[in-house]
């Protein structure tokens, strides 16, 4: 069950405020919290991302930054006794409220998984997946949004010749950058990526992280990331996480050269436990 | 940043690695500032062998600027290491560069008195003002080095504002040197060679002052240069 305080709150008067009318702000989370039954796993969490930025979520393990990462297309939704409040507002209304269409709330927000899962179909069949789940049938369409995204997602290329054969035949690196091309084929706004780097060797590490830099022109990212110079590399703002809390939020130069919390130096420079 | 108050890392082999690196740079201002006392002595008086042994020894200096080098460069390729850490790699290698070339300023001073000793000319009572000079550095080095080891922002502070009366200093005294020569041709050799001494002495003084400024970016995270120190006094202790 998913209940939210924003519902409390008119969506159509959202607009006027004056976070949301900046045009440089994708979303805007305000008071965000998550309680799995009766533990609390984010508490107030409250910033505001940059649109065609990437965003980076760093912390130790259990300090909810998956979880938040999970709010932004309701992910956690799926999960029983789930409790939301607060709200995250994209283009003016929050994504809690009670009209939306979580369907088509998550096309606009694709999101990618620690472990590549490409599906057990071909290649193309697997970037295709989406589209014809959109209704998208004609074969010529079709081509052309799968070539996009394969191209996008910086692996057209490798899998040009080879588009009828199993995707699970791929090697971690490139089934990773499948499931990016499956993401972006359905044209989301936003990419989500949890820890999309963490099962793959360093040079598939660099690849995606070169592709996130190309992404970034067309997409806003958000990246949860235990690599802590990965997400110095890759991302223009970055929040630390800890115990549920968002500790610190800001531009990453800053962060990882002269953060303002003792708590995230000591994170940061490996001192912390 | 408070020098006390710095937990450990999780890696004990980072944090030994880390001190060490301090240790060293300790260990070779040490050095630098004893070059210095022990030029400014030879100049004083004229004493040739204690030149010699200044000029000699400064190899030492540049060989512990290489081995640190060496040593933050292999931090920063093994540990990555960031915020406080990182700047306080970045600041050792640039205090270190400051503190070889005062070493060499130390050396060019030695050579100026053995060229002095060498034509018997000890420095007279009216040479007065270049003594107060070397005090005047000698003291900003060994300040500096101590803000160094404390990580005091306001012991850096304070060398950084010297620098000022250094370099005032450093005017008057070339005004002396200047009618010294005007008064009396034949000094002109002899007092062109305390104008290199002074100019050296000036010179240390800048360094001095760099060293400062890496200090407190070492523990403020903000860089100094160029600035004016009012309001930059005014923005880091507030």
């Amino acid at each position: 069950m998913t209940e939210t305080v924003a519902t409390k709150i008119d969506p159509a008067i959202l607009p006027g405020s004056s976070a949301t009318t900046d045009s440089t702000i994708c979303m805007d989370v305000n008071n965000l919290n998550l309680f799995y039954g009766e533990s609390r796993a984010l508490t107030d969490v409250s910033f505001q991302m940059k649109k065609n930025q990437v965003t980076a979520f760093i912390g130790p393990s259990g300090c909810g930054k998956s979880t938040l990462l999970r709010c932004f297309n309701r992910m956690n939704d799926l999960v029983d006794s789930v409790r939301v409040t607060g709200e995250i507002i994209l283009d003016g209304k929050n994504i809690y409220a009670p009209d939306v269409d979580v369907t088509s709330l998550r096309q606009r927000v694709g999101m990618v998984f620690q472990k590549p899962n490409p599906f057990p179909m071909s290649i193309f069949e697997n970037v295709a997946y989406g589209l014809r789940l959109q209704g998208i049938n004609k074969r010529r369409l079709l081509e052309e949004k799968v070539e996009w995204a394969l191209k996008g997602a910086a692996l057209w290329s490798e899998v040009k010749d080879r588009l009828s054969e199993s995707a699970l035949g791929l090697s971690g690196g490139q089934q990773q950058r499948l499931v990016i091309a499956r993401a972006i084929a359905i044209e989301p706004e936003i990419l989500l990526l949890d820890e999309p780097a963490s099962a793959l060797d360093p040079i598939s590490t660099l690849k995606i992280e070169e592709l996130i830099y190309e992404l970034k022109s067309k997409y806003t990212i958000l990246i949860v990331t235990h690599n802590m110079q990965q997400a110095a590399r890759v991302s223009d703002e970055t929040g630390f996480m800890y115990l549920g809390e968002m500790i610190e939020f800001g531009d990453t130069n800053k962060i990882f050269t002269n953060p303002a919390k003792k708590q995230t130096e000591d994170y940061i420079t490996g001192r912390y436990g | 940043m408070d020098s006390n108050n710095i937990s450990h890392h999780i890696s004990h082999k980072f944090d030994e690695e880390m001190e060490n690196l301090h240790n060293q740079v300790l260990k070779m201002g040490g050095l630098v500032e004893q070059q210095i006392s022990g030029a400014i002595e030879a100049l004083k008086y004229s004493n040739a062998p204690d030149a010699e042994k200044i000029i000699l020894q400064d190899h030492k200096v540049n060989a512990l600027e290489v081995a640190i080098d060496e040593a933050c460069t292999r931090i920063l390729a093994k540990r990555q290491p960031a915020a406080s850490d990182l700047r306080m790699v970045i600041a050792v290698i640039k205090t270190i560069t400051d503190l070889e070339r005062i070493g060499d300023e130390a050396e060019r001073i030695a050579k100026m008195a053995l060229n002095l000793a060498e034509n018997d000319t000890p420095i007279h009572s009216r040479f007065a003002g270049i003594r107060h000079l070397g005090e005047q550095v000698k003291q900003m080095v060994h300040d500096v080095l101590d803000a160094y080891a404390r990580l005091s922002v306001d012991a850096a502070l304070k060398v950084v504002r010297e620098d000022n009366n250094t370099d005032k200093d450093y005017q008057d005294l070339m005004r002396m040197l200047i009618t010294y020569m005007m008064e009396d041709p034949r000094t002109i050799s002899q007092v062109l060679d305390m104008i290199w001494a002074a100019r050296a002495l000036e010179r240390i003084g800048d360094h001095a002052k760099n060293i400062g400024e890496y200090v407190i970016y070492l523990v403020k995270g903000k860089d100094i240069r160029h600035l004016d120190l009012d309001e930059v006094e005014k923005d880091i202790l507030s």
